[in-house]
C-alpha cells in the first residue's frame, strides 16, 4: 500500500510540474513553431500547435533580407572574445584574492561587486562621447571592451569562489617541489580548476551574448549583434510573425544549447558561490 | 648533505608573536621531531624552515649558508602535508615524476627514479590512478614519493599519519623510520602522537607557545625534563604531579610517572579508593582518589586485580620523582645532592 | 603561502582588474558629474556654461522622474517577489521524485537564455498583442474582452515578461540549495511530528536564505538597469507609465541630445543604487559570510 500511495503522489508531482515547466517554455516552443508556419497561419485566430504546413521559408527569407550571418558573427566575436579577455584580465586578480589573502581582500571584493551595482546610465554619456571620439562606436571592438569591463567583477568573483576550494597546500607542495609561479599556475591551478574556469567562461559568454544595453546604444549597422539585430524587428514595417520567430529562433538557439549542456555548473557560478 | 641551524628566528603574524626567539641546531642526517599542544606554532616554524612563511626577524641556515630569503623552490627541502596535497589532476606518476621535470632532470632518468620510488614503497600497482582513486594510506606514501625522488636536503613532515587509521599509522611510522635509516637524510616531523615522537625520534624539541622548552633525545625528555611543562607533555599516561608546603630548598611541587607508583592492599605513602580501572590487556591503568592530594593514575600489569571502590596505598619510587620550584623548573634530584 | 615576495607578486596580478574597473568606474563617473552642472546640449553648439544645480533641479522636480522612479521600485520589487515565491515554489516541486525531472529542469531553466530583445518582441508580438496574440485568440475563445496589455497595463506587463526571464534562475538556485538540505534534519523533524508546514517555515525557509539573498542580490543588480525590454515594447509608454529611471536617462540624453540634464539623471540614479547597495551589502555581507 506504501508503495502504491508513493507511487500516486509521484504521478501527481509529476504532472504538475510537468505542466509548469511546459507552461513556462511554451514561449519559446511557440516561437519556435511559428518560425516553421506560413505568415497567414502564424496570426491565425485558431492556431494549431503543430498541425500546419511546415516551412522553412521564414529562414530564407530572413537570411536573404537581413545579414543575419554579420550580426551572428559580432556577436560571436563580442562574447567569446570579451569572455575570454576577461579571463585574462580576471584570473590573475582571482589567483592574488584567494591565494594571498589579507585584510583587505574581502573589501576589494566587495567593491568590485559594487561597480557592477553602478547603473550603467550613470557612465552612459561619457562612454557615448568617449567611443564617439575615438572612433569606437558601432565597432566590435568598442564593444568587446565594454562587455570585458562590465562583467570583469563577476567573473573575479566566480573565479575567486572557485579558486578558494583549492588547498592552498597543492599549490604551496609545487612551489616546494621547484616549480616557479608561471609553472605552479599552468601546471597545477589551472588544470585543476579547469571545470570552473570553464563555467566561468561560459556563464560569460551568455551573459555578454543576451547584453542589451550597450549593444543597443552602442551600435548600428557595422557591429550590432544578434540582439540589436532583433531589436529591428519591433518597428511595426517589420512585423511578421512567423518570419520574427524564425530571427528569434536564430538569435536563441545557439545559447539555448550552450545553456542546456552547462546547467549544472552554471548554477554555483551565478549563485556567486552561495550555493553549492 | 642537510644541516639547519635557526639563529634568533621570530615570526608574527600582524601583533601576535607566534614564534618568540628561537634558536635550533638540527644536524645532518637527524630525525628531529617537533611536539608541542596545539597552536604553539610547530606548523609555523615549519612552513618558516620549508620558505612558505616569511620570517619576521633571524636568520635560517641551510648547510651554512643563509637561506632565509630564499624562495622554496631552491631550498632544496622537501615537505609531506597532513593532507598529502597531492595533484589530483595527475596520475601517481605525473604526481612523483613533477618535482623532476621541474628539475630538468632527463626523461631516461626520471622513469628509473620512478621506478625505485615505486618500488621502495610498494606503489607499482597504482602509477597510473589518480590520487582520487587511492586510500589514505596509498596517497601519503605517493607523497612521500613525490618527496623522496628529488633527493632533498632535508624532508619537512607536518602530521603526516594523522589522517590514517590506527594501524595503518604503525606500518607507515616503521616504513617513515626505515626510510630515514636508508637514506639518511635530516627530517623533521610534527606530530601529536606520544609514541612515534618516542619512537622514531634522534631528537625531541617541545614546543610551548612559540618557544622550545627542551631539546633531547627521547631518553633525556622522559627522565631529565628540565621544567613540570616537558615532564608532563612528555609520557603517557600523563605524569602526576603533587603541590606540597613549600620546602626548605624551594621544591613547590612533586610528579611522578603513572609506571613509578606501585599499588598495594596493605601499606605504601598514601591511601586511596580506586576509581576507573582502564584494562589494556599488557597493562592496566588505574585512577585513584587520595585524600588531600587528589586523583593519582597509576600503571600496573595487565592482570591487576584491582576493581572500583577497593582501599589501596600508594607508593612512589622515591629515586624517580621529580621535584619543581616555583616556576616549575625541574630541581636537582635528592639523589643528586 | 603568505611570503613578502608572493605578497608582492600578488599586488602586481590584482593591478590590471582593479585599475581597469577603477577607470570604468571613477573617469566615466566624474565626466558624468562635470556634465551634470553645464548646460550642454549635443544639437546646441557653443560654450557649455556652468549652471550649478540647475539640471538636477530639473530632473527631479520633473514629474517624470517621480513617476519613473517609482516605476523602477515597481518594477525591481514585482519581479523580485514574483520570482522568488514561484522560484521557491518551483523548486520544492522539482525536489520532489518526478519521472523526467531533466527535461522538466531543462524546460524551466530555458527563458533564462533567452535574449530580452527575444523575450520581449514574442512576449509583445505573439503573446500579448491585443489582435493577433494568443492570450487575445484565447480570451475570445473564452467570449471575453481581449486586454491590450501594454496600453491598460503597462508596467505589468513588462514586470510579466522580466518575471518570466528570471524565474528559471531563482528557481534553479532556490532548487540547488533545497537540494543540499540535509535530509536527516526533516527526518527528525518527522520523528518530532512536524507537519508539512511547520517543516517548510523552520528547516526549509531558514536553509534557504543564504540563497535567497544570493538572489536578490543578483537579480537587483540587473533590475535597476532592465532597457531592452522597455525599448522594444512600449518605449516607456504611454505617458510614462512603463518609463524606469534607466529608460527616462536614455530618452533625456541620447534621445533629446540633453547631456548636462542626462547627466544629472545619471548622477541620481547612481546615488539611488548606491543607497539599495549599501542596504544589499549589508544583507550579503550578513548571509554570505558563514
Ligand atoms: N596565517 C595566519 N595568520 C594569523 N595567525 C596564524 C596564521 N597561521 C597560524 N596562525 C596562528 O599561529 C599559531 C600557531 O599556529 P600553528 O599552525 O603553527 O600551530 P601548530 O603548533 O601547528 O598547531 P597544531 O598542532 O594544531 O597543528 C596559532 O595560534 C594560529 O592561530
Ligand atoms: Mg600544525
Amino acid at each position: 500500500m506504501a508503495i502504491t500511495s508513493s507511487h500516486k503522489s509521484k504521478l501527481i508531482y509529476t504532472v504538475l510540474a510537468w505542466t509548469i515547466s511546459g507552461l513556462i517554455f511554451f514561449p519559446i516552443l511557440w516561437t519556435l513553431l511559428t518560425s516553421f508556419k506560413t505568415e497567414a497561419e502564424a496570426i491565425s485566430a485558431s492556431p494549431s500547435l503543430f498541425m500546419f504546413d511546415w516551412t522553412l521559408e521564414n529562414y530564407r527569407d530572413v537570411l536573404e533580407r537581413s545579414p543575419y550571418f554579420t550580426h551572428f558573427w559580432n556577436s560571436v566575436v563580442i562574447s567569446i572574445g570579451s569572455s575570454l579577455l576577461g579571463l585574462l584580465i580576471a584570473i590573475p586578480a582571482a589567483w592574488s584574492m584567494a591565494f594571498v589573502q589579507t585584510k583587505r581582500t574581502k573589501n576589494l571584493l566587495m567593491w568590485m561587486l559594487s561597480t557592477k551595482m553602478l547603473p550603467p546610465v550613470g557612465v552612459l554619456i561619457p562612454i557615448y562621447l568617449l567611443f564617439r571620439d575615438f572612433g569606437l562606436l558601432d565597432t566590435k571592438l568598442g564593444l568587446v571592451i565594454v562587455m570585458t569591463l562590465i562583467n570583469l567583477p563577476i567573473m573575479v568573483w566566480m573565479l575567486y569562489t572557485y579558486f578558494r576550494e583549492i588547498p592552498s597546500e597543492i599549490l604551496e607542495a609545487s612551489r616546494m617541489d621547484g616549480a616557479t609561479i608561471i609553472e605552479e599556475v599552468f601546471h597545477v591551478l589551472l588544470p585543476i580548476a579547469l571545470p570552473g574556469i570553464a563555467s566561468t567562461l561560459l556563464l560569460n559568454v551568455i551573459l555578454a551574448w543576451n547584453e542589451a544595453f550597450w549593444t543597443l546604444i552602442l551600435t548600428a549597422a557595422n557591429a550590432a549583434p544578434l540582439t540589436a539585430f532583433i531589436a529591428s524587428y519591433s518597428s511595426p514595417e517589420g512585423l511578421f510573425y512567423a518570419k520574427l520567430s524564425a530571427a528569434s529562433a536564430m538569435a536563441i538557439v545557439p545559447i539555448l544549447i550552450l545553456g542546456w549542456f552547462s546547467q549544472k555548473q552554471l548554477v554555483r557560478g551565478l549563485s556567486f558561490g552561495a550555493v553549492k | 648533505m642537510g644541516s639547519i641551524t635557526l639563529k634568533q628566528v621570530t615570526k608574527s603574524f600582524g601583533d601576535v608573536n607566534v614564534i618568540k626567539p628561537l634558536d635550533l641546531d638540527i644536524k645532518d642526517g637527524e630525525f628531529i621531531v617537533f611536539v608541542g599542544p596545539s597552536g604553539c606554532g610547530k606548523s609555523t616554524l615549519l612552513r618558516m624552515i620549508a620558505g612558505l612563511e616569511d620570517t619576521t626577524s633571524g636568520n635560517i641556515e641551510i648547510d651554512g649558508q643563509d637561506a632565509t630569503d630564499t624562495p622554496p623552490a631552491k631550498r632544496g627541502l622537501a615537505m609531506v602535508f597532513q593532507s598529502y596535497a597531492l595533484y589530483p589532476h595527475m596520475t601517481v606518476r605525473n604526481n612523483i615524476a613533477f618535482p623532476l621535470k621541474r628539475a630538468k632532470v632527463a626523461p631516461a632518468e626520471i622513469e628509473q627514479k620512478i621506478a625505485s620510488a615505486a618500488k621502495i614503497l610498494n606503489l607499482g600497482d597504482y602509477l597510473d590512478r589518480k590520487p582520487g582513486q587511492l586510500s589514505g594510506g596509498q596517497r601519503q606514501r605517493v607523497a612521500i614519493g613525490r618527496a623522496i625522488v628529488r633527493q632533498p636536503s632535508a624532508f619537512l613532515f607536518d602530521e603526516p599519519l594523522s589522517n590514517l587509521d590506527a594501524s595503518l599509522r604503525v606500518n607507515m611510522r616503521l616504513e617513515i623510520s626505515e626510510l630515514h635509516k636508508s637514506l639518511a637524510t635530516t627530517m623533521i616531523y610534527v606530530t601529536h602522537d606520544q609514541v612515534e615522537a618516542m619512537t622514531m625520534a634522534d631528537r625531541i624539541a617541545v614546543f610551548n607557545a612559540g618557544v622550545i622548552e627542551q631539546v633531547g633525545t627521547p631518553l633525556e625528555l622522559y627522565q631529565n625534563p628540565v621544567n613540570r611543562f616537558v615532564a608532563g607533555f612528555i609520557g603517557s599516561p600523563k605524569m602526576n604531579f603533587i603541590d606540597i608546603p613549600t620546602a626548605n630548598d624551594g621544591a613547590h611541587s612533586i610528579g611522578v610517572r603513572p609506571e613509578h607508583i606501585k599499588i598495594s592492599n596493605d601499606e605504601g605513602m598514601w591511601a586511596g579508593n580506586v576509581g576507573v580501572v582502564e584494562h589494556l590487556g599488557s597493562e592496566t591503568f588505574l585512577h585513584v582518589h587520595v585524600e588531600k592530594i587528589g586523583t593519582l593514575t597509576v600503571k600496573s600489569d595487565g592482570d591487576c586485580p584491582f576493581t572500583y571502590g577497593d582501599k589501596v596505598f600508594l607508593s612512589a619510587a622515591q629515586n624517580k620523582i621529580l621535584r619543581f620550584d616555583k616556576t616549575g623548573l625541574t630541581l636537582p634530584s635528592l639523589t643528586e645532592i | 603561502m603568505a611570503t613578502t615576495q608572493s605578497r608582492t607578486l600578488a599586488k602586481f596580478m590584482l593591478m590590471p582588474s582593479v585599475l581597469l574597473l577603477l577607470g570604468w568606474m571613477i573617469v566615466p563617473l566624474c565626466m558624468t558629474l562635470y556634465f551634470s552642472f553645464l548646460d550642454y546640449n549635443l544639437l546646441i553648439p557653443g560654450e557649455h556654461e556652468f549652471i550649478g544645480f540647475l539640471n538636477y533641479e530639473f530632473f527631479i522636480t520633473d514629474p517624470a522622474f517621480t513617476e519613473s522612479f517609482f516605476n523602477t521600485l515597481l518594477l525591481v520589487g514585482g519581479v523580485l517577489t514574483i520570482t522568488i515565491c514561484g522560484g521557491i515554489g518551483l523548486a520544492i516541486l522539482l525536489d520532489q521524485a518526478i519521472w523526467g525531472r531533466n527535461y522538466v529542469r531543462i524546460m524551466v531553466l530555458a527563458p533564462f537564455f533567452v535574449m530580452p530583445t527575444v523575450s520581449a518582441l514574442v512576449w509583445k508580438n505573439m503573446l500579448m498583442n491585443p489582435v493577433n496574440g494568443l492570450f487575445a485568440h484565447f480570451s475570445s475563445w473564452l467570449g471575453m474582452n481581449p486586454i491590450d496589455f501594454f496600453a491598460q497595463v503597462p508596467l505589468l506587463s513588462i514586470i510579466i515578461i522580466v518575471s518570466w526571464q528570471w524565474l528559471p534562475f531563482a528557481a534553479l538556485i532556490l532548487l540547488t540549495a533545497i537540494q543540499s538540505l540535509d535530509r536527516e534534519q526533516l527526518e527528525a523533524a518527522d520523528l518530532d511530528g512536524a507537519g508539512p508546514f511547520s517543516k517548510f517555515f523552520y528547516i526549509v525557509l531558514p536553509h534557504l536564505s543564504r540563497a535567497v539573498t544570493a538572489v536578490i542580490l543578483i537579480e537587483t543588480i540587473f533590475l535597476l538597469s532592465i532597457f531592452a525590454e522597455i525599448l522594444v515594447t512600449t518605449s516607456g509608454g504611454p505617458g510614462y507609465a512603463s518609463t524606469n529611471i534607466t529608460y527616462l536617462i536614455y530618452t533625456q540624453s541620447l534621445l533629446q541630445f540633453d547631456v548636462g540634464g542626462g547627466s544629472a539623471g545619471g548622477i541620481v540614479a547612481v546615488i539611488i543604487a548606491n543607497i539599495v547597495a549599501i542596504f544589499l551589502m549589508r544583507l550579503i555581507g550578513k548571509n554570505l559570510e558563514g
